[in-house]
């Protein structure tokens, strides 16, 4: 059964007829191309395909394509400025050695950005709670912990 | 001139793309006409295929092959090879059975692959591969390593289930000295199985050209030379120049993306037969059953002592569970990996270890994250604490009275450490740790209800195996050289390729900061290129924490002849005598003059040879160097834990991790740092959270992170680091490498904590809250 989808992505209107099974992750990857949403699980644990429904961090591996209908999804290719300048978030991860092999990094920062909408300034232990549903093999998150201390406090124009 | 790149905090340069979500992992390839495989793997441990029955698969929708191992058989298509033959106890090589990518008669591990389906879509093959009927006779299934010998075969080439019995050392010198000790300590133990589990999951894309007659193959590999030389060479029988394999950003490896898998040759086959490209990718679940896992020993370990607590002997017996096949380097793990390394830090005159490695029906087992050295670590530095606590010594007195302190050492178990200074780390650690101020911490902690224990290790590494010739004589079948090319273009910028493979170590920064430095360039003038068979003259790649000692050694000894060939250029346009040329980082200069020319001005007249020495220098800027290194370097460090256990939980918390590391030379102190707080974690994960379980009939109960647990950001603290340094000797940078440290030294640091903390003699890993509980209860 196709079905006709239509969204906003990073701020472009975009729409599709998919096999009504299809993943919200899967038409950000193969038909959108936007590859730097990732699949790290088949469980909703990993949390590498978090992107931002209508502003909530969201794992796109746990919603078909066209419950996202009418809906307005972030991804990490547009959090940047456009040109070209990184976001605050995004320049406190590389400030702070916040990414290593950079797989699960995009789901970090859009699980980031939502988090410090309502965390100006996070504890550790805030920050180590919100991360329960993002899993890094590589840093031991000693320094995505800082990141994203660092990230929320410049995202509320805190020095 | 630039500032000193060399130790400086320099900021990623591939982090960028990774941050805008514009690194290229395998998945993230789309080729045009590109197929979709799924697998069919085999839902027993131990079975013999009696049928399979693939026509409404071939039936199925969007169909475009579906292949089994008959079909791969009829192709000619090899086994995986070994790539480190052991030679046993007797005499005699190890025993090799068949490991076809296909399944061929038989199954030997949940998740073995029985079949191959490739559609138009990911979804069309995945649907037709569960239209696939398989009919098994289901076999006993041997799971536990101890019980294999005698156990029904599971190869023929194997009747015990033995693959090789191995020893090192003089049995009966050590038997007598432990005949003659004041005290012996005892531990038996379980160095339990881990899931690698790098975020992104294997991944293979393959296509052939039939103007080229030649394949493309990207892949997540750590290594892509010996991908492409395993495959070709030993499976595919293809020319390797007519194979280019390519491994472009990878998400973590931890040694699992070392090996050549089945999925890269049937993909990589397919796509000739298929003229399309085909491409795979693990579900995680997949990744789970069919990603090599790590360690599992199980192991007998004794250490000898006299009166005053000084080693004599140790005496190590360990039963090595290699799964149901042998894994690329599997053989050499539990072997020439692990027991070369229970001399440790001290000087222990005596060491006699006795390796028994087995088959199971159990996904293969082969290197993960430090590869041998976490459990030799964990031998020494659990022997060495419960010895001090049976004797009422000091851990670290005991440690320190036997410290090895004379450099060159060599151990009684075949390596020779250049250098270390162990005092220095130890003295350091303990400071940061605050160690004096822990018995009144004990008391504050057991005032809230809890238990606080501290723990040490003092570990050492070997890294960067080396040299090829002796590697060889021990049973290697490839080189562990590295080679490195630097490109100078005529404006003076520099392209660098490295057989090194980067999958989140930061070689694109850490290799451009000793280029640039060395060159006197920005580090934006300096590119690293890596992971591509077509572009890299050739590469032994990433493990072992081999990159910055053997690949970096390869680049500098490629930049010397880059700055030797320079000089004679600079000379020639300085009018001067070669010799009176002085070199610093850029600036070519004649000595005792002002005169000089910087490296740009040089690099320019040797691609535009107007004003040249035509007649005795090629022109052009390009060289390149193969380094095969004279010896293994020797990282150490020493680890102190602190944990907190929950006395009506048994939930154990890690409230204090301080390691001091010595790396030799450290060029990136940030992304050392960072290797270090990832090793720790994953030794952390061992030691409290990773429990990997099969149950008797051999499936894998523990197969998804919902059941696995690898560290969350709330099972870890924040890590005090520190360095110190004692550089090694034979390489010109005198780095050791740091990516392993961590994990090597994390579990014997935590498990020590944890046993000081209940007062109890051993507990097994992983020291979940209800293993603690129900030790706690049994000890109450």
């Amino acid at each position: 059964m196709s079905v006709k989808v239509s969204m906003k992505v990073n701020g472009k209107p975009v729409a599709a007829d998919l096999e009504a099974r299809t993943l919200l992750v899967t038409f950000i990857r193969e038909h959108l191309r936007l590859t730097g949403t990732h699949v790290g699980c088949d469980t909703a644990q990993c949390g590498a395909c978090t992107v931002l429904m209508n502003g909530k961090a969201i794992k796109s591996c746990s919603i078909v394509a066209m419950q996202a209908e009418g809906a307005d999804i972030l991804t990490i290719e547009g959090v940047a400025k456009p040109d070209g300048t990184l976001h605050p978030m995004q320049a406190a991860f590389k400030e702070n050695h916040g990414l290593q092999c950079g797989f699960c990094t995009p789901g970090m920062v859009m699980n980031a950005l939502d988090f410090a909408k309502s965390h100006p300034d996070p504890t550790e232990e805030e920050v180590r709670d919100s991360l329960e549903g993002n899993l890094c093999r590589c840093t031991g998150y000693h320094n995505i912990v800082k990141s994203i201390m660092a990230g929320a406090r410049a995202m509320a124009g805190k020095p | 001139m630039t500032a000193p790149l060399i130790g400086a905090r320099v900021q990623r340069k591939e982090d960028y793309r990774f941050l805008t979500g514009a690194g290229m992992y395998t998945d993230d390839v789309a080729l045009p006409g590109q197929a979709y495989a799924a697998f069919v793997r085999s839902p027993h441990a131990h079975a013999r295929i009696k049928k399979i029955t693939v026509d409404q698969a071939k039936k199925s929708p969007a169909v475009l092959a579906v292949y089994t191992g008959a079909d791969l058989a009829a192709a000619k298509v090899g086994g995986l090879p070994c790539g480190w033959l052991i030679t046993d106890v007797n005499g005699q090589p190890m025993k090799e059975p068949p490991y076809p990518p296909l399944a061929q008669g038989k199954v030997r591990h949940v998740g073995e692959r029985v079949a191959v389906v490739i559609a138009e879509s990911l979804a069309q093959a995945r649907d037709a591969a569960e239209l696939i009927e398989v009919d098994y006779e289901v076999l006993p299934a041997v799971v536990d390593p101890v019980k294999a010998k005698g156990a029904p075969a599971i190869h023929e080439a194997a009747p015990d289930n033995t693959c090789y019995v191995w020893a090192l050392g003089d049995k009966a010198a050590v038997d007598g000295a432990f005949a003659k000790a004041a005290h012996v300590t005892k531990l038996d133990f379980v160095n339990n199985r881990l899931i690698p589990n790098a975020i992104e999951p294997r991944a293979a894309n393959a296509t052939y050209s039939r103007a080229e007659a030649g394949y493309t193959l990207y892949v997540a590999s750590q290594n892509p030379h010996v991908e492409r030389l395993l495959m070709t060479a030993f499976v595919l029988g293809l020319p390797e120049n007519k194979v280019r394999v390519v491994a472009p950003d990878v998400g973590g490896g931890f040694g699992s993306k070392i090996y050549l898998y089945p999925e890269d040759v049937v993909v990589t086959w397919a796509a000739k037969q298929l003229n399309r490209p085909v491409k795979w990718t693990a579900e995680r679940t997949e990744s789970f059953v069919s990603d090599a896992h790590g360690r599992d020993h199980v192991t007998t370990a004794e250490l000898a002592l006299d009166r005053d607590g000084k080693f004599l002997a140790m005496r190590v017996r360990t039963t090595a569970n290699l799964g149901a096949y042998l894994s690329t380097f599997a053989s050499c793990i539990p072997t020439i990996l692990y027991a070369t390394l229970l001399a440790g830090q001290y000087t222990t005159p005596l060491i006699y270890c006795e390796v028994t490695a087995v088959f199971t029906n159990t996904t293969p087992v082969d290197a993960y994250r430090g590869a041998g050295r976490p459990e030799a670590t964990y031998v020494v530095e659990r022997l060495v604490e419960t010895a001090a606590r049976e004797m009422k010594l000091d851990p670290a007195g005991i440690r320190r009275k036997n410290f090895i302190r004379q450099f060159p050492y060599q151990t009684p178990v075949a390596l020779c450490y250049d250098t270390g200074n162990y005092d220095a780390t130890l003295d350091a650690v303990m400071k940061m740790a605050d160690v004096a101020g822990f018995k009144q911490r004990k008391e504050e902690s057991l005032r809230k209800g809890k238990l606080r224990g501290l723990g040490y290790a003092c570990y050492i590494e070997a890294c960067g195996i080396a040299p090829s010739n002796v590697a060889g004589s021990l049973g290697a079948r490839a080189g562990l050289f590295e080679a490195g090319e630097i490109r100078v273009h005529p404006t003076g910028t520099v392209t660098v390729f490295t057989g090194s493979h980067s999958h989140g170590q930061g070689h694109e920064t850490t290799f451009a900061q000793v280029v640039a430095d060395r060159l006197g360039l920005p580090i934006e003038n300096v590119d690293i290129v890596h992971g591509d068979t077509s572009k890299v003259l050739f590469g032994m790649g990433t493990y072992g924490s081999r990159s910055i000692a053997v690949g970096g050694t390869a680049i500098v000894k490629a930049l010397d002849k880059i700055i030797a060939k320079s000089r004679k250029i600079a000379a020639h346009l300085l009018e001067a005598a070669e010799a009176d040329i002085e070199y610093d980082r850029g600036v070519f200069k004649v000595a005792g003059t002002d005169k000089q020319k910087t490296f740009g001005e040089v690099a320019f007249a040797a691609y535009v040879p107007h004003h040249y020495p035509l007649d005795k220098l090629e022109p052009g800027l390009n060289e390149n160097a193969f380094y095969d290194p004279a010896n293994f370097t020797f990282p150490a460090g020493s680890y102190v834990c602190e944990v907190e256990v929950d006395r009506d939980t048994g939930a154990t918390q890690i409230v204090a991790f301080t390691a001091v590391d010595d790396f030799g030379k450290v060029i990136n102190p940030m992304i050392v740092e960072g290797q270090v707080h990832g090793g720790l974690a994953q030794g952390i994960g061992q030691a409290l959270t990773e429990a990997c379980r099969y149950d008797s009939t051999g499936q894998l109960v523990t197969g998804s992170f919902s059941d696995y647990a690898i560290p969350r950001a709330g099972d870890v603290p924040l890590f005090k680091l520190d360095t110190r340094e004692t550089p090694c000797t034979h390489n010109p940078l005198g780095v050791k490498g740091c990516g392993e440290a961590g994990a090597i030294g994390a579990p014997a640091a935590v498990m020590n904590a944890i046993t000081d903390a209940l007062g109890v003699k051993d507990i097994p890993m992983p020291a979940t809250a209800q293993t603690v509980w129900r030790s706690m209860h049994k000890a109450a």
